[in-house]
């Protein structure tokens, strides 16, 4: 039994006018059906405006399912007692850095979690102070969140999340507002916590870079799951990926590029030193 | 100007008043502030000028810092100190034109109504420079917790204070921000009369309003997703407990107190 398993499940944005009438139904989620397993690092790909944050939502339970079911450890989100424990469990860490930090020094605004949940005081600060370690920001925990860059308020934030020790952790966008120096480093903090903490990562992005070491990949389109498979897999149908809008990571591009006007080059490159590898294996004939 | 207030602003330093309890300073403040309101003569002012200044001393917080904060109320300040210069009504007269006097009462006066709003301004700041907004909101929710029984919300109360003291310098360096970008599209902020001056203002106030909301729109998400849901089942990271210093503080201001109220009884000299 996979920790998330969402099965046929639709959600629909009602619009509507002055006159409190349906003017416009958006369906945002249609049909989609993604199964997690516990300890994996899933990545969610899409353009903007393809139901990709909206699905991040459902599993934290801040939108209910208008269709079909969702399944976030054991327990259903339809149903309204389980949201506390649902919430415990999926912990979510969103776009903006600065809208998510409630505190005004470091370590408070960890804590603010567990507080939440009645975590007793002593081990608060023992969760505080392991979640920042883990997100190597304990020689911050005094400062201001103002003083941050945005790579380390976001890791601010992940360490927040962290702290209510959650099964799995939801990043929707967690870069989109990042230089690329903050990038890496959310990126590289996401896998660390994979790894380490044997936590299930679901990284919502419309970056393709960042998904290239996820273990499984699916990509979004109009609310609908279009494509899904290893990054390998993926990255091989480059044509696929134009279509949907997606920018394909310059070196896959520069190896498709290659292998079309004739050289000897496999699908699916994903870094450059493989790219170089094949490239020398080229030569060598 | 916006950026001199120091109120509201958390100066982290490692010193004893920064560790003292919440509640402990929240309470020797508003004595400070009666205190400065009610004494009378150049003992009083003495007494409590040593206590501020011993107390900036220990607190590890540079002078210079708080002083800062003291430009935002210049102007009242003036105002203040040239209404009571000139108005006040008094035995010997220095000076007489039309309506306008300037007596000795006029200057005593404005001389510590200045010093009194100076030392106000100087006092509060230290407290909240020397607390972290969430331990100040801590200390002030525990303290109104009695307000609970006729259905004040104070921890919702307590919580939308530290929020919004966390958004200020983010909203402050947002106003900047729309301000340039207006600026470069030929917004005119600076000159023409007040209420042109006012009126330029809307193309600033509305998109800060939006985002505002947006922000707290966001928040609040965030809040929700780590299981926010209000006061009641909240644990605390750091519980308020008294000391040993904090009994000692208590003492010396309540010590501070009694001193400033004697001198106004056996020395109300000059006033």
């Amino acid at each position: 039994m996979g920790i998330i398993k969402a099965i046929n499940l639709v959600h629909e944005y009602i619009k509507r006018d002055e006159d409190n009438n349906v003017s416009d139904i958006v369906r945002a989620l249609d049909d989609v059906n993604i199964e997690v397993e516990a300890g994996q690092f899933i990545a969610i790909l899409g353009h903007n405006g393809s139901g990709k944050s909206t699905f991040a939502k459902h599993l934290n339970a801040l939108l209910a399912p208008t269709e079909g079911t969702l399944v976030v450890d054991g327990k259903n989100v339809k149903d309204e007692k389980n949201i506390m424990d649902i919430r415990k469990n999926a912990g979510m860490v969103f776009q903006n850095p600065d809208n998510q930090i409630i505190a005004s020094v470091v370590e408070e605004d960890v804590g603010f979690g567990p507080e939440n949940i009645g975590v007793p005081t002593e081990e608060i600060w023992e969760r505080v102070d392991n979640s920042l370690k883990a997100v190597g920001m304990t020689e911050y925990r005094k400062h201001s969140p103002n003083k941050l860059s945005g790579g380390q308020k976001q890791r601010v934030a992940i360490a927040g999340v962290v702290a209510m020790e959650p099964k799995c952790i939801i990043f929707d966008e967690p870069t989109a507002m990042l230089d690329p120096n903050g990038r890496k480093e959310v990126i590289k903090t996401a896998h660390k916590l994979n790894k380490e903490k044997n936590v299930t990562i679901l990284l919502i992005t419309h970056y393709m870079e960042e998904v290239v070491d996820a273990d499984y990949v699916y990509v979004m389109e109009k609310g609908k799951v279009v494509m899904e498979g290893t990054p390998r897999a993926i990255f091989s149908q480059v044509d696929a990926l134009k279509e949907h809008r997606l920018d394909v990571p310059q070196v896959t591009l520069l190896a498709d590029e290659l292998r079309k006007s004739g050289l000897d080059i496999p699908k699916g490159i994903l870094r450059r030193e493989e790219l170089v590898k094949a490239l020398e294996k080229n030569m060598a004939r | 100007m916006i950026r001199d207030i120091t109120i509201g602003q958390y100066y982290p330093a490692n010193s004893i008043i920064h560790k003292l309890d919440p509640r402990v300073k929240l309470f020797s403040t508003l004595l400070y502030i009666i205190a400065l309101f009610c004494f009378k003569g150049i003992l009083g002012i003495g007494i409590i000028t040593v206590f501020l200044f011993t107390t900036i001393k220990i607190s590890k917080v540079p002078i210079k810092f708080i002083v800062k904060g003291l430009k935002a109320i210049v102007y009242l300040l003036l105002i203040t100190a040239v209404f009571n210069l000139l108005l006040t009504p008094g035995n010997r007269v220095f000076w007489h034109y039309k309506l306008i006097n300037i007596t000795d009462t006029g200057i005593t006066n404005a001389v510590v109504m200045s010093v009194r709003l100076i030392y106000l301004i100087i006092g509060t700041s230290l407290m909240t420079l020397t607390t972290t907004p969430n331990q100040l909101t801590d200390g002030l929710e525990t303290s109104l917790k009695p307000l609970n029984k006729i259905n004040v919300p104070v921890h919702a109360i307590a919580m939308m204070m530290s929020i919004a003291l966390r958004f200020i310098p983010i909203l402050i360096e947002e106003t900047d921000k729309i301000m340039k970008a207006q600026m470069a599209r030929g917004a005119d902020f600076e000159s023409g009369n007040i209420f042109k001056k006012a009126k330029n203002m809307v193309p600033l106030l509305v998109p800060l309003m939006v985002s505002a909301f947006r922000r707290a729109d966001d928040l609040a998400m965030a809040m929700e997703a780590r299981c926010y849901s209000g006061g009641a089942g909240r644990t605390k990271m750091k519980p308020l407990a008294y000391e040993k210093r904090d009994r000692i503080a208590y003492l010396v201001a309540i010590l501070f107190f009694v001193a400033v109220i004697v001198a106004r009884v056996l020395l109300p000299f000059p006033q």
